[in-house]
């Protein structure tokens, strides 16, 4: 028993040290200029080990997105069809048909039969989106984004929430005992929480800070200026609505959560599936590493060692 | 794999295939009457199981490289086609990719634990250094294939590793950059260099499988050390492998997937980094370029001298040291159980290779940097300065007269139990 108590210590400390890279800061890393910004960690009903999406979540989330997010930003790694797939938000499809007709970005058409792609005027040729057809957004290219954008890219949302992760911080034997409960809960909420934090926290800039111009002031971006003007705010939300038309709550902290929670099924669309089928695996191994200690035992019975 | 065979067909056709190709004998003499020490610890283990990990990352790369495209504008999106849209590419992907920490964590446990017991010490010296080589084709396969996703990390990973080459433009003027330039296959990490990238990156992993082959046979020639660090002496002292250490070693197996599937099914991102997830850009360098976990205790190193071709002679220093060891260490005890002194050095070294492992995860500013050089003065001098000098200053504790004897007690040296069905030890072949 005391060499499986080895091992076990052994993989705990192999846990402790392959977790140095989260320490790593992703993108929100950086001090920002006013100084250090506390992250403030959401609750999110796909976090933790029983975590699936919450399929009225991710429908208003994309609501939010379509109404605000997708002024400025694409979806581009993301296909209609996946708006109606198990484990997303699950829209009628022939709602996200209707919606995928009416997508005002649209996809560029196939050259026509004069071998033509653009039109009389010299406009692109477009055709309408069907669900297989990517979520685009307003701009055709990063030249384009930018021309529009005061020289700023909006980058595509489709990862975004795992292209972004709140980093820990501290001494290092506190460092090391963060890193180590993450593991334990395996939090891997960051970029959900990040981009939460980043769409609540828009304020007016404190005197010492002297702003760039066209630039928003948001302490939980690194650097604490943002090109993003603020999508969001207290008296400017998207209200929702239940499906009887009726009004059904919304606020800016509410908005900013169920966007946060629809990027993060765009970005990990397969996350429900994956910790349901987690669950099995780690129970199937678990037995068999318990029937396989059973016949070694046996095995090695007889054998002093 | 040499000596006297104890196997015997027990079928005409076996019997035929056998004076043709003894392949059945090979087998049977290398895994099922082997003999292994009896009292082998749950260190031992590794061995199988990093023959597991070898094996999923081959299987599971093999798969993934059907859907993924090594092209700098696509190779991106192929990966999140992979996971989206490939049959159960949602579990591949990440298998892979963590597949790639735990083949690590195992490898360090391996590597570890033969400092420890000292199986680098002759007559296993061969042994040893297949291990480093296979552990230098491991880590170029790592480095290979974290580019492969073509994120940010990817891409700056790629240039600020493939720039160290550059440093040997202190050496001869031109040369660094001349061999940079041909790594890159042009003036910028780009698609040329990731679409070869993708070709070693699949050619090396039979690399490392010969290697391992080779690996083994040398293991099966000289006979497993064991935690007494004693050569097995008579057949007491042994136990055929199977069943019995191939039950043990399988039961380890099972255990060491439990953490393995936690990470795929509850945290696969957790080992990597963020920024991998934001396309490569050559405009945009990310604000702290870092990388995968298992190389930071060398990056530490890298970045702790402060010239540029000092780092880098530094850090292929770290690893190169490891060939010498088996002439380094003058103790004649093999085992650290027996020897006081160098159990403290060791476990000393052990947390060095974590600090540095912490450190090179810090940006590249005091009070870090001290703290990397401290610790790297301190891994070399584990190598350099403990392994000569405590061999000689050392009293090792009394050694028992046989494994028998180490897991029976005294006046248990000579018959005491045999196993049965226990080979012959190694002095009779």
């Amino acid at each position: 028993m005391k060499t499986i108590k080895a091992l076990g210590l052994a993989i705990a400390l192999s846990a402790s040290l392959i977790a140095s890279p989260a320490v790593s800061p992703a993108s929100a890393a950086g001090d920002p200029a006013a100084g250090h910004f506390e992250y403030e960690r959401q609750k999110w009903s796909f976090g933790g080990f029983f975590g699936k999406y919450d399929k009225a979540q991710l429908q208003r989330g994309f609501q939010v997105y379509k109404e605000v997010c997708a002024n400025c930003h694409g979806l581009k790694r993301v296909n209609f069809r996946n708006l109606v797939q198990p484990g997303g938000p699950e829209f009628p499809e022939d709602a996200v048909k209707a919606l995928a007709a009416s997508w005002p970005n649209k996809p560029l058409a196939e050259p026509n039969d004069d071998g033509k792609t653009v039109d009389k005027k010299g406009n692109l040729l477009e055709r309408t989106a069907i669900l297989a057809d990517p979520i685009l957004g307003p701009y055709r290219n990063d030249k384009e984004a930018r021309a529009a954008q005061n020289g700023a890219l909006p980058p595509d949302l489709s990862v975004i929430a795992s292209a972004r992760n709140l980093h820990n911080s501290g001494f290092w034997p506190y460092h090391v005992g963060k890193m180590a409960r993450d593991i334990a809960i395996a939090y891997q909420e960051g970029g959900p929480d990040y981009l939460y934090n980043l769409l609540v926290n828009y304020g007016e800039a404190p005197a010492h800070v002297k702003m760039a111009e066209g630039m928003s002031y948001n302490p939980a971006f690194p650097g604490s200026q943002i090109a993003m003007v603020p999508p969001l705010s207290k008296e400017n939300f998207i209200a929702y609505k239940d499906a009887k038309g009726q009004p059904a709550g919304g606020s800016l902290q509410e908005n900013a959560r169920d966007v946060s929670a629809f990027l993060t099924w765009a970005a990990d669309p397969t996350l429900s599936q994956r910790k349901a089928m987690g669950w099995q695996v780690l129970l199937y191994l678990c037995i068999t590493s318990l029937l396989l200690y059973i016949g070694k035992k046996r095995v090695w019975n007889s054998v002093p060692h | 794999m040499s000596g006297h065979s104890s196997y015997e067909p027990k079928t005409n056709i076996g019997k035929w295939f056998d004076e043709r190709l003894p392949i059945a004998r090979l087998s049977y003499d290398s895994f099922v009457a082997f003999p292994t020490p009896r009292n082998l610890n749950y260190m031992w283990t590794f061995g199988g199981i990093l023959m597991l990990c070898l094996v999923s990352q081959i299987v599971t790369g093999i798969i993934l490289a059907m859907h993924y495209v090594p092209n700098d504008q696509m190779a991106f999106d192929s990966v999140q086609h992979i996971k989206r849209d490939v049959n159960y590419g949602w579990l591949l992907q990440p298998m892979h990719a963590v597949g790639a920490s735990m083949f690590f964590i195992a490898v360090y446990l391996h590597i570890f634990r033969g400092l420890y017991y000292g199986s680098y010490k002759a007559p296993r010296e061969i042994l040893w250094i297949l291990g480093v080589f296979i552990f230098l084709a491991m880590m170029a396969t790592g480095f290979l294939g974290y580019t492969l996703p073509w994120g940010q990390m990817s891409f700056w990973g790629a240039t600020v590793i493939t720039n160290l080459f550059s440093s040997l433009d202190g050496v001869i003027p031109g040369m660094g950059t001349a061999i940079v330039t041909w790594l890159w296959g042009g003036f910028a990490v780009g698609n040329p260099t990731l679409n070869r990238f993708f070709s070693l990156h699949y050619l090396l992993p039979f690399v490392i499988f010969g290697i391992v082959i080779l690996h083994v046979w040398a293991l099966h020639v000289v006979g497993q050390n064991n935690p007494t660090g004693l050569e097995i002496k008579q057949p007491s002292d042994a136990v055929p492998m199977y069943p019995y250490a191939i039950t043990k070693d399988l039961f380890a197996m099972f255990v060491f997937l439990i953490p393995f599937a936690y990470f795929i099914f509850f945290m696969p991102d957790y080992l990597g980094h963020a920024d991998n997830y934001i396309p490569a850009d050559p405009l945009v360098t990310p604000p702290h370029i870092v990388p995968e976990w298992y190389f930071l205790p060398f990056y530490a190193i890298l970045r702790a001298i402060p010239s540029k071709l000092g780092g880098v002679v530094a850090m292929i220093a770290a690893i190169v040291v490891l060939v010498f060891i088996p002439w380094l260490d003058t103790s004649r005890v093999r085992s650290a159980k027996y020897r006081p002194i160098f159990k403290w050095c060791f476990w000393y070294f052990v947390f060095t290779c974590f600090a540095l492992g912490y450190l090179g995860s810090m940006p590249a500013e005091q009070p870090y940097i001290f703290w990397a050089q401290f610790f790297t003065i301190s891994y070399f001098a584990f190598f350099l300065l403990a392994m000569p000098i405590v061999g000689i200053i050392e009293t090792p504790k009394m050694l028992p007269r046989s494994i028998t004897e180490a897991v029976l007690g005294k006046g248990n040296s000579g018959g005491g139990h045999v196993p049965a069905g226990a080979a012959a030890g190694p002095e009779k072949r």
